[in-house]
């Protein structure tokens, strides 16, 4: 926070982080769910979508939230209730303190967590312990079978998740997501360093894996079994309904968003620009400027990113429960381990 | 060989689909694109003309002889009428009995849109209009009277030429 020039006390900053964070987290929701929900699905499906609420519909994420606060907070008879409760909040909360290892600028971060990935990967998972005590509170089989799937394949998909990583980690030699943005922009390209080294090139399976594996932790159509609205009824939310469906709903968005910040930071190159552009060699010669524009960057990357994402979401039909796992056990895990491998042999021989 | 071909014909031509209606979505109307969905309230689609929007009555076809009411699986049709005396249609004979309507109700709110009761009906009184825009805040006012059924046949669309070979209704 050195970018303010002015020396701000420790309560300010704190109160900045959680301002920022709050902002990094549902700013990329409300973009994605009106760009790419509201719209680009409704432009793939040849219609236009909101037209009414706003200019081009631009206010009816406002009108939808205003009608779920508005809606009267039910809860199943024989539902656990107070866990019932939390659960929502469990799920969004994650993605908070997802959030928190992201760097947006030189300067321009949360935190600057030495194990920054390792953390981020850790926490991600904790939305799925949300996820399954809402399918179990619920006292519905619906919400049960919904929260088991989820967990059987979170679980199943975190791991070609972290095993395509670890090929960024070896690469890069950190797994400090800052020092991983600046191994990408510092680096070279069998010795041409005209676009630094994005990992997307050099680390393309690992890429594809992850985001795969992204599509599949996000519950995104094609796998989307957990929530599969047309036959378990919207899996874990049957029950749920008002602004505790809203907090599930904005978690769902934000996740998608901040899942994208983090593949950006790994396989996109992050805040930065190829440091090679301004003559720039380490993370000390980056000019302060980054810290404004950095941000910008991030955010164009995350919306090329859950592009992507909502893109496959809105093209694919729904794999089958059994597909899935043996797609994930099958293929995805071999297909990483087997990039580890060459990743650490060509690291030891370049 | 074959992995090759199926990602090509099922995933990426399944994302090229997309990406297409989206791009044809975007690209303004006068360039040949646009939606294929109109945006109602301030542009209709015109029904086609055997549309069943609504059913029309026309009043003096009607000989209240109930069969509409009758075959009507919703028994959403009433009816009720009395005799009449009407001049003689020769000079010199006996005055006419004819039968005159004092109630032709449809209920909307039951109909299912079968037409049966325009299929049944001996006398062509009772046609099919395109139009559809008739719903009403009160559930009780789609009661449609005689009058308004009446008013309907102003939107009922002339009926189209038959077919070459059909065949003709016989005349007296």
């Amino acid at each position: 926070m050195s970018m303010f020039a002015v020396d701000i006390p420790y309560w300010g900053q704190s109160l900045l982080r959680v301002l920022g964070g709050t902002v990094a987290v549902l700013l990329p929701a409300g973009t994605i769910v009106y760009l790419f929900l509201f719209k680009m699905m409704s432009f793939m499906q040849s219609r236009l979508g909101p037209m009414e609420a706003g200019p081009y519909g631009s206010m009816q994420l406002v009108a939808e939230v205003g009608k779920w606060l508005q809606k009267e907070d039910l809860q199943p008879l024989r539902a656990d209730k107070r866990i019932f409760k939390i659960a929502p909040l469990i799920v969004l909360v994650s993605t908070f303190i997802l959030v928190a290892v992201v760097p947006f600028g030189p300067d321009a971060y949360f935190t600057n967590f030495q194990a920054g990935i390792f953390y981020a990967l850790a926490v991600s998972s904790v939305s799925v312990l949300g996820i399954l005590i809402a399918g179990w509170s619920s006292a519905n089989k619906y919400s049960l079978l919904g929260g088991l799937r989820a967990a059987g394949q979170l679980i199943a998909y975190e791991l070609p998740m972290v095993l395509a990583v670890i090929g960024v980690v070896i690469q890069a030699g950190t797994l400090n997501l800052q020092q991983i943005v600046v191994a990408q922009n510092a680096g070279e390209m069998f010795g041409w360093n005209g676009l630094g080294n994005p990992y997307l090139l050099t680390q393309f399976v690992g890429f594809v894996v992850f985001m795969i594996s992204v599509q599949a932790e996000l519950t995104q159509t094609p796998f989307d079994m957990p929530i599969a609205e047309s036959e378990l009824v919207s899996g874990y939310m049957t029950e749920y309904s008002g602004f505790r469906f809203l907090i599930f709903f904005i978690a769902e968005f934000a996740n998608v968003g901040v899942f994208s910040l983090i593949a950006a930071v790994l396989f996109l190159g992050g805040w930065g620009i190829p440091f090679s552009w301004f003559g720039w060699h380490s993370m000390g010669d980056v000019d302060n400027w980054m810290n404004i524009v950095g941000p910008l960057i991030m955010v164009t990357k995350m919306i090329v990113l859950s592009f992507v994402v909502m893109w496959v979401r809105f093209s694919y039909p729904r794999l089958r429960e059994d597909q899935l796992q043996r797609f994930a056990w099958k293929v995805l895990i071999p297909v990483s381990l087997l990039n580890i491998m060459v990743t650490a042999v060509l690291k030891v021989i370049f | 060989m074959g992995i090759a071909k199926d990602f090509k014909n099922g995933y990426l031509s399944g994302l090229g689909v997309t990406m297409k209606t989206f791009v044809k979505t975007v690209t303004p109307k006068k360039m040949g694109g646009g939606a294929a969905t109109v945006q109602y309230p301030h542009e209709k689609e015109a029904p086609p003309i055997r549309a069943r929007g609504v059913i029309a009555l026309r009043e003096d076809n009607c000989t209240s002889c109930m069969l509409c009411a009758r075959s009507c699986p919703d028994w959403c049709i009433y009816i009720e009428g009395h005799k009449e005396l009407a001049p003689p249609r020769r000079a010199g004979g006996a005055p006419r009995k004819v039968n005159k309507l004092d109630r032709f109700d449809i209920d909307y709110a039951l109909c299912m849109y079968c037409g049966i009761c325009v299929e049944v009906c001996p006398f062509d009184a009772l046609f099919w209009s395109p139009e559809y825009e008739y719903s009403e805040p009160k559930i009780a006012d789609l009661l449609h009277d005689k009058t308004k059924l009446g008013e309907w046949m102003e939107t009922v669309p002339e009926a189209p030429e038959l077919e070459a070979g059909a065949e003709k209704k016989k005349g007296k």
